[in-house]
Order: C-alpha cells, then sequence, then structure tokens
C-alpha cells in the first residue's frame, strides 16, 4: 500500500528546479503530484511520479542526490469535511505526520493525499479499518 | 625496507657530525659564489669560518620566498650555468615563479631521497607506479619518476588529469602503487566508482599522497575508497621538489632527509628556533645541493619536529604531517583558523564526504565564515528539519574546536570544484 515518492535535494539557486523537470520530461516521466519545502539556503522537492524508479535513475545520473521515500496516499470527497474526516482518525490513533500534500483528481469529485507519516503500517491498518480508501501505486500511474 | 640504510640510520651523534660538515661547506660555497648571500651574510657580520657547529646555524640569516622573487631566474645559481642539467619553477600563481636549478649531481641526490619515499611506501623493484603527479616544470612528476627509476620499479608516466585514461591504466596495467596529490587521488575513487570498478581488486596496494596539506581523517577517508596504504610525502620546489621528507610504516610524522635538508621550527613573528612539540614554521637549510643552494629557507608551512626515536629504525628527525600554511591561515575574528582543521571536524561526521570549501565575507565589521558542504545520499533527509539539524551539528563541532560561529551550508553535489591538482579550499571576499 506504499507509494514511492521522490525526494531531490535543490539548492536555492536559479534554474534548479527547472533542470529536474527538463530531466524528467526528457525522459518522458510524467509528474502526478508534487510540493516544495524549503528553508533560506536549499529545499526538498517531492514529487509523484508515474515511473518512480526510473525517475530517480535519470535524475541521479544527473548528478542529483535523490532518495525514495515511503509515503501512503489516501483517496478523500472533495468537498469541504474530506481532509477533515482523516486527520481526525490520525489525531484520535495519535498517529504523527510528517508532511503531507494534495491534489485533485479529474474525472472522478475526488481528491487525494498524500501523507509521509512516523507508523506507516500502523496508520495502513486502521485506515484499512475505518474503511478509507487507499490508493495504489498502479492507479496513480493511470491517473 | 630501508632504501639506504647507511644514511637512513646512521647514530645520531654521526649525522650532527655530517651536517656540521656539509653546512661550513654550505655557507663557504655561497660566500664565494652567490652575491646574494654574500651581502646578506656580511649584513649580519658573519664571515663562513665561524660556521663549525650545527648550533651555529641558528645565527644565520633567513631566506624568503619574496627574495627569491627578487633574483629570478638565476640569481641564486651557485655553480657555472652550464653545468646545470635541468631546472623547474613554482607555478607562479602566486606572483614571480621560483627556479630550482638543478646539477647533475642535485639530480642524483633527488632520485635518492625519492627512492627512500617509496621504499617507505613499499615499493620496490617488482613495483608499477602510477606517476599522476604533473610533469613539466611542476616537481611532482620528474621527482617520483627518478625515484621509481633508481629503484627500478615500472614507472607509467601518466601525469595528472584526464581521469577515464587514469582509470583506464589502472584496469588495463594493474599498477601497485599511485602517486598524485591526496585530493586527486579521491577524485579518481569517485569516478572509478561511478565507472563501477571495483577498487578491492584493482591491485593497489599504496599511495604516496602530497603537494597539499591533507588530514588523517582523510587519509582514512582514501584507504577505504581505494583499499590501500596511504603514505604522506613533503617537499616543495624551493628545496627540490617532492623527497625532502615522507613517512614511514609507522605513520607517526614523517622523516626529514636531515643528511641532505636540515629542519628548522620557528615561531613566524619573532624568527626564535623553537624545540621539539611546539608548533611553527618549519624553515629549511638544503646541506648538500649544488645548483641553487638555500640557506633557512622560510617554506611557511606549519608544523612541529619529533627527535624520539622511531621504532621503524630510521633515526631522521620526524616532522608531523602539515598543519597548514602561515599563508594559508585565515584570521576571522582575531582568530588563527587552518582549513586542514575543518577538514578533520568534517570527516569526523561520518555522512560528510572530504569536499568542502570555506567561504569568509566582511558583513560590516565583522568577518564571517560560511562552511560549504556538498550534500550527497548519505546525508540526505527528504525532511527539512533533519537537514537544518545536521548543518546545525556541523555548526556547534566547528564552534567547539574553533571557538568561533561558522555559517554551514549544504549545497548540491559536484558543485565544490573538484581540482585535478590541488584543491582550492577557500575563497576570501574581504576587502584587502
Amino acid at each position: 500500500m506504499m507509494i514511492k515518492q521522490l525526494s531531490i535535494f535543490l539548492e536555492n539557486k536559479k534554474g534548479r528546479l527547472a533542470q529536474v523537470t527538463a530531466t524528467l520530461a526528457k525522459n518522458k516521466i510524467n509528474i502526478r503530484a508534487l510540493s516544495l519545502a524549503d528553508s533560506a539556503d536549499f529545499g526538498v522537492l517531492r514529487l509523484i511520479v508515474n515511473d518512480p524508479d526510473r525517475g530517480a535513475a535519470c535524475l541521479k545520473k544527473n548528478g542529483m542526490v535523490v532518495q525514495i521515500t515511503d509515503v501512503i496516499a489516501v483517496e478523500i470527497s472533495d468537498k469541504p469535511g474530506g481532509l477533515s474526516s482523516v486527520l481526525k482518525l490520525f489525531d484520535r490513533e495519535a498517529i504523527n505526520l510528517e508532511y503531507m500534500y494534495a491534489f485533485i483528481e479529474k474525472i472522478k469529485d475526488k481528491a487525494i493525499v498524500i501523507f509521509k507519516i512516523e507508523q506507516p503500517t500502523k496508520a495502513i491498518k486502521f485506515l484499512k479499518k475505518e474503511g478509507m480508501p487507499l490508493v495504489r501505486s498502479s492507479v496513480l500511474k493511470e491517473l | 625496507m630501508i632504501w639506504d640504510n647507511q644514511n637512513e640510520t646512521m647514530k645520531r651523534a654521526d649525522l650532527i657530525t655530517l651536517q656540521a660538515e656539509r653546512l661550513g661547506n654550505l655557507v663557504s660555497r655561497l660566500y664565494k659564489r652567490v652575491s646574494f648571500y654574500r651581502e646578506k651574510m656580511e649584513k649580519a657580520g658573519i664571515r663562513p669560518d665561524q660556521v663549525r657547529h650545527i648550533s651555529d646555524l641558528k645565527d644565520l640569516p633567513f631566506t624568503t620566498k619574496e627574495e627569491l622573487r627578487t633574483v629570478y631566474p638565476f640569481g641564486l645559481l651557485a655553480v657555472d650555468k652550464d653545468d646545470i642539467v635541468e631546472i623547474h619553477t613554482s607555478s607562479g600563481t602566486t606572483g614571480i615563479p621560483v627556479v630550482d636549478a638543478y646539477t647533475a649531481g642535485d639530480i642524483n641526490i633527488w632520485g635518492e631521497t625519492m627512492a627512500r619515499c617509496l621504499t617507505m611506501a613499499g615499493a620496490n623493484k617488482s613495483d608499477i607506479i602510477q606517476n599522476a603527479y604533473g610533469y613539466g616544470l611542476f616537481t611532482g612528476g620528474m621527482g617520483v619518476h627518478y625515484g621509481a627509476r633508481k629503484i627500478g620499479a615500472m614507472v607509467i608516466p601518466i601525469s595528472g588529469g584526464n581521469t577515464k585514461r587514469q582509470l583506464a591504466i589502472m584496469r588495463d596495467f594493474k599498477p601497485t602503487i599511485l602517486t598524485c596529490t591526496p585530493s586527486y587521488s579521491l577524485y579518481i575513487a569517485e569516478s572509478g566508482r561511478e565507472d563501477g570498478m571495483d577498487f578491492s581488486k584493482a591491485g593497489l596496494k599504496a599511495g604516496v599522497f602530497g603537494a597539499e596539506p591533507w588530514s588523517d581523517s582523510m587519509r582514512k577517508d582514501i584507504q577505504r575508497k581505494l583499499h590501500i596504504k596511504a603514505f604522506d610525502i613533503y617537499g616543495l620546489t624551493e628545496i627540490i621538489g617532492p623527497g625532502v621528507a615522507n613517512e614511514c610504516a609507522e605513520h607517526d610524522g614523517l622523516h626529514v632527509f636531515e643528511d641532505h635538508f636540515y629542519p628548522e621550527i620557528i615561531d613566524p613573528k619573532t624568527g626564535k628556533v623553537l624545540p621539539d612539540g611546539e608548533k611553527g614554521e618549519l624553515v629549511i637549510t638544503t646541506l648538500t645541493k649544488e645548483g641553487t643552494p638555500l640557506l633557512r629557507y622560510r617554506t611557511r608551512d606549519i608544523t612541529w619536529l619529533n627527535h624520539e626515536p622511531c621504532s621503524c629504525g630510521r633515526t631522521h628527525v620526524r616532522m608531523h604531517r602539515l598543519l597548514g600554511r602561515t599563508d594559508d591561515m585565515l584570521i576571522i575574528r582575531g582568530v588563527n583558523v587552518f582549513p586542514s582543521q575543518i577538514e578533520e571536524i568534517l570527516l569526523k561526521i561520518e555522512e560528510v564526504e572530504p569536499h568542502y570549501q570555506l567561504v569568509v565575507e566582511r558583513s560590516g565589521q565583522l568577518d564571517e565564515l560560511e562552511v560549504q558542504v556538498e550534500m550527497n545520499e548519505k546525508l540526505f533527509s527528504d525532511e527539512i528539519k533533519d537537514l537544518e539539524n545536521m548543518e546545525k551539528k556541523i555548526s556547534s563541532q566547528l564552534y567547539g574546536v574553533l571557538n568561533i560561529h561558522a555559517r554551514v551550508k549544504l549545497v548540491e553535489p559536484r558543485t565544490i570544484s573538484r581540482s585535478e591538482g590541488k584543491a582550492k579550499r577557500i575563497i576570501d571576499n574581504r576587502p584587502r
């Protein structure tokens, strides 16, 4: 149920993000979702792509520091209270979020939220129990 | 193995007699043949026949790099120009180059002292030496070459640079010894790894690295990555090139070949000679050199001496590995900082690779030191807080040793320039 996310180290300087996207474009890797966290000097770009292994390899080949990180993806309804219902569950179960970001699906009336969680197996277990739809990586590939 | 048992293990008393004899001879040669030195001695009120003991050396005048530049190119020749068979010069990147002019006798001594160095690293007739020091006016390439010829080892004179070719030669000819700068050896290791080369099977057993200061942690890193024993060699163009001193297998200081090169440590400010164990500037007198002999040459290298007997059997004094240079010492907010200290701290942190750069700026009246450290996969975390904690950890360890606050900046891999010769570690942007 884990999704592979690419995490890339970027210095805060001109043209760095463009180089990542150009490399992915050249290798025909499609970006599904992204989030960028930054400090004054550097940033960490987190990407969900259609082919994470190949994506990581082509970025590394271009001299970038890339890590594959396991995250989970949950499908929620794209309406007020959608995200709140999942976060309430996390709170109840004392699950710590390290970070999260979301994107909206094009066809269905749904949104997908990506979570990086301290205790992922525990989270997966009870999300299933609560009937929260987890998104498989094969689904993300085809979106 | 010891290359020259007679001279390298000579009794201290005999060595001191030999040095005194050679010093007397040197001073009279300089007085007679080099007007630069005659004038200096006259000014200091010294006559050559007054110099009889090695203890008389402390009263003789120093020679500085600036002075060597004033007599460029041939002002220090102590023999006829006809007797010079080869010249080398420093790069001249910091001004007029300094010249070393060798007689056939000088070249012979150079080969002998280099043979001593290579033998310390375990080289013998059956070894294959990949010599990646630059050939040309730089002394590194030819110095190792002459030493290898003395031993009868096979030398591959590949010179510096062209790393792809270095790796191909390594694969095809299976050299057992690598000679180059320590930073270039790591560059070779890094490129080799990217090429899928397995150094544990490459057949290399030792490396003789020098021409820039490096730390003990860097040695460990080189040894681990290249699967070799790494030996530190010391030398400088003005004296002869490499082959002034080298580490024996004990790795506890470099034996200075003091039957040819007499070392002293002085306080760089007062010029006073310092005792064993005290850190200061290394000063060398070339006891036997014929072409361009030097009296009390101030090397600007910082180290200390140790006359304790060494368990390898050699009696020659040991100098500690270089601690830095009087001219690359940074004074930041009044604190003396040597890049080698910073390197030592960085390399103790497991995840950090030896690719760093120091940037000094002045903001208002205050000096700011920024230490740039290259990101790598071991160091990386996809959480900002982990990365910020790493910066803080490095910064607090630097503070613990240097007592100044340094800003640590993580930078992308391969953004700090890799030199194929000496690494450029310092960018000093302060107005002068």
